[in-house]
């Protein structure tokens, strides 16, 4: 441990093991709170309202109306999948920061067969190809990376946010085949007539086109946490994360498990890419996952990986968006007011993890190395 | 074919910010830390620049309705300023960038990663909020954003770009800020390289338990490296909004060159020189479309062309890591944070 030396610093830093799970959320909800408070603060001196109003106003902006409310969840369920879609590629420590070209060509996939097979398949199966089409192309999407981490180490970070201008380009070009009408620059509505490939309504009640979606989210939400702590699997990425040597050693496949779980990941957000086409959109556009794989990262963050906080992770990104928004709206000022807000939160979030993982120890005068 | 006089200056000035990008993130991935935060970074050092320049040509204009032309400060002091106070702000404004993820990266060993991405999303609503929101509330009386005064002392060619023919136009016809880079990215280059500061600086990238174990500072400089990085990266910014753009703020103008500028790193294999010219390439590939001889009726090969930069980054990273030539690696404890007291 620490060094006697003559001049001693003030204090030192070590690493603990000992909080508990109620000690450190209670960390992070200070955290937050601290955060909400100086973005607050920062709302007062840009709009000149009072923090009231101003937690006021975002509560407006993300659920005013029945309308608004349904649109939050749904926006939440997206960013919900995305972030879920990562977290076992994460888990192997494998930075997937590729999240925004996997959902981008899971998009893409499902686009060229709504576009192309509308008139040759019966709806129910259309909507089936439709669906493997998107999952695999986003599947192969995050395998590449993955073989060439598995065989040459190649740094994954660097190739998966590579990929995803590779997708974006390649979803700029098939706009421009397919845009309608010609020179428009978009694709506009798909099937706007017939609705083929639109993901259909569950009941018939107010929220019940944005069912499927929340549906879904939750059913992928369970899968994940049941996926990843009670499957051998999820064990297997978990100790290849952990250590590769130790994974070798107990004789898992390192390079199959990295494929085989890129492939899951990619998987995921080519499904989240379906949705966005066939359930939401029924477009596509460049901008459609809007840097959502980035927030992601920081979600599934965030939440430690654990699937079921990354539900309220997600609420308050969207909550913030959502909010910050209608209060930058509503002065008048640009509606990127949200994004600053959210960096905020997430640098007190990330900022506060030290204090979970660490302890600082004060050193007494005279007092010999660290009091262990 | 393509006409390379005209070509080749707008390859120049579209390299420019994606050189200082790199270079900055090359000094900062050489310290082991891997900030994907310079594409928010280079935004802050743009509006930065551009709210200093703002307030201040405000100040002037209030000045310019009291006093009469000739007044000394107007004729003295105004070029000085016009130069110094955005070039300041926007050097104040990425070296807070750096100063928040060196704190939370190196004091608070957090993951650089989503520090990073955090610091992006940040950065780019400071940019597109400031951007959008300036004139509203500074209350100034004007329509947009257009900092004549002082970025035409920024966007000042060279005296003998016009009277040179071709060779001016391809080697004298660009600010100031453009070839300020190219001594940065050579300097950089020669630190790194050839002295003690950069033989430390790629210890403490490549092993810091083994640098601190030397005696060498490793949090000194990490955060030394990180700050002057994003320093130089938000120069970047600066220099698109001042000449490339004449000062006009446009929100999200300045595109996805930040990531551009982070896969320059890989394609030049961390040298800053090299990226002198691979940046000039990449500019080119970035604008090569406009150039290329197009059909009107197939204008999505245009996408296509816009893929290439990033491709050909890509083959890159896959070549190095296939050859695993010892001197072509990313520092080895890149992206990790190093805690002295953990094995």
């Amino acid at each position: 441990m620490a060094k006697t030396n003559k001049s001693e610093p003030l204090f030192h830093i070590a690493k603990r093991s000992d909080m508990t799970f109620k000690k450190a959320i209670l960390v992070r909800v200070i955290a937050v709170v601290a955060a909400l408070v100086l973005c607050a603060i920062i709302t007062m001196i840009t709009t000149g309202l009072n923090p009231f109003t101003v937690y006021g106003s975002m509560a407006k902006g993300a659920f005013g109306t029945v309308r608004k409310s349904w649109i939050t969840v749904q926006d939440t369920s997206i960013l919900l999948l995305i972030a879920l879609a990562l977290t076992p590629a994460f888990k192997m420590r494998f930075w997937n920061i590729g999240g925004e070209g996997q959902v981008l060509i899971g998009a893409l996939a499902t686009s060229a067969v709504m576009l192309k097979l509308a008139d040759h398949l019966p709806n129910p199966l259309l909507i089936a190809v439709m669906l493997v089409a998107a999952v695999l192309a986003g599947g192969i999407w995050g395998v590449i990376p993955a073989i060439f981490k598995a065989k040459w180490n190649t740094n994954e970070t660097l190739f998966t946010l590579m990929m995803n201008y590779i997708a974006t380009q390649l979803v700029a070009f098939f706009i421009i085949v397919w845009e309608y009408p010609k020179g428009a620059g978009k694709v506009g509505i798909i099937n706007p007539k017939t609705e083929l490939g639109w993901l259909p309504k569950i009941g018939n009640f107010m929220g019940s086109k944005y069912m499927l979606t929340i549906f879904i989210a939750v059913l992928t939400t369970i899968a994940m946490f049941a996926y990843l702590y009670y499957s051998k699997q999820g064990y297997e990425i978990c100790v290849v994360g952990e250590s590769e040597n130790t994974a070798r050693y107990v004789g898992i496949n390192v390079g199959k498990v990295i494929i085989r779980t890129m492939f899951i990941s990619g998987a995921i957000c080519g499904l989240t890419g379906f949705i966005l086409v066939a359930g939401i959109h029924q477009t596509i556009t460049t901008s459609l996952v809007g840097g959502q794989g980035f927030t992601a990262v920081m979600v599934s963050w965030l939440a430690k990986f654990n699937p079921f906080i990354m539900i309220f992770a997600s609420l308050l990104i969207i909550f913030l968006k959502k909010g910050a928004g209608e209060v930058a709206t509503s002065c008048g000022l640009n509606e990127s007011f949200s994004e600053i807000l959210t960096g905020i939160i997430i640098f007190f979030i990330i900022g506060c993890e030290f204090f979970i993982r660490y302890k600082i120890i004060f050193n007494k005068k005279s007092a010999k190395g660290g009091n262990k | 074919m393509i006409n390379l006089v005209s070509f080749i200056p707008k390859a120049v000035v579209q390299g420019i910010p994606l050189l200082y990008g790199s270079t900055g993130e090359i000094v900062t991935q050489k310290s082991g830390n891997l900030n994907l935060g310079i594409p928010g970074v280079m935004y802050v050092g743009a509006i930065s620049g551009v709210i200093g320049a703002f307030n201040f040509e405000q100040a002037v204009k209030s000045y310019q309705a009291t006093h009469e032309a000739a007044d000394t400060f107007l004729t003295v002091f105004v070029p000085m300023l016009s130069v110094m106070i955005p070039l300041l702000s926007c050097l104040l404004g990425s070296l807070i960038m750096g100063l928040i993820y060196c704190f939370l990266t190196v004091t608070l060993r957090a993951n650089q990663n989503v520090t990073g991405l955090a610091m992006t999303t940040f950065g780019v609503g400071f940019g597109n909020f400031f951007g959008a929101s300036l004139i509203k509330l500074s209350g100034a009386d004007v329509p947009s954003i257009a900092l004549t005064t002082t970025s035409k002392y920024f966007s000042q060619k060279l005296p003998f770009a016009e009277t040179t023919g071709w060779f001016g136009k391809i080697f004298f016809s660009y600010g100031p800020l453009a070839y300020f880079s190219i001594l940065v990215a050579i300097a950089a280059a020669i630190i790194i390289k050839k002295t003690r500061v950069g033989l430390h600086l790629r210890a403490v990238g490549e092993s810091p338990a083994t640098a601190d174990s030397a005696g060498i500072n490793v949090t000194m400089y990490k955060y030394g490296a990180t700050c002057i990085g994003c320093m130089i990266a938000g120069l970047g910014g600066l220099y698109y909004v001042m000449d490339y753009a004449t000062g006009v703020w446009s929100n999200d103008a300045f595109g996805d060159r930040g990531w551009l500028a982070i896969a320059l790193v890989i394609f030049t294999i961390w040298k800053p020189d090299m990226s002198i010219f691979a940046s000039i390439l990449f500019g080119g590939l970035y604008i090569l479309y406009l150039f290329l001889p197009i059909n009107i009726d197939h204008m999505e090969y245009q996408q296509l062309y816009k893929m290439i930069p990033y491709v050909v980054t890509l083959v890159v990273l896959v070549i190095t890591s296939i050859r695993n030539k010892r001197e072509n690696q990313p520092p080895a404890s890149l992206g990790l944070p190093y805690f002295r007291e953990e094995r």
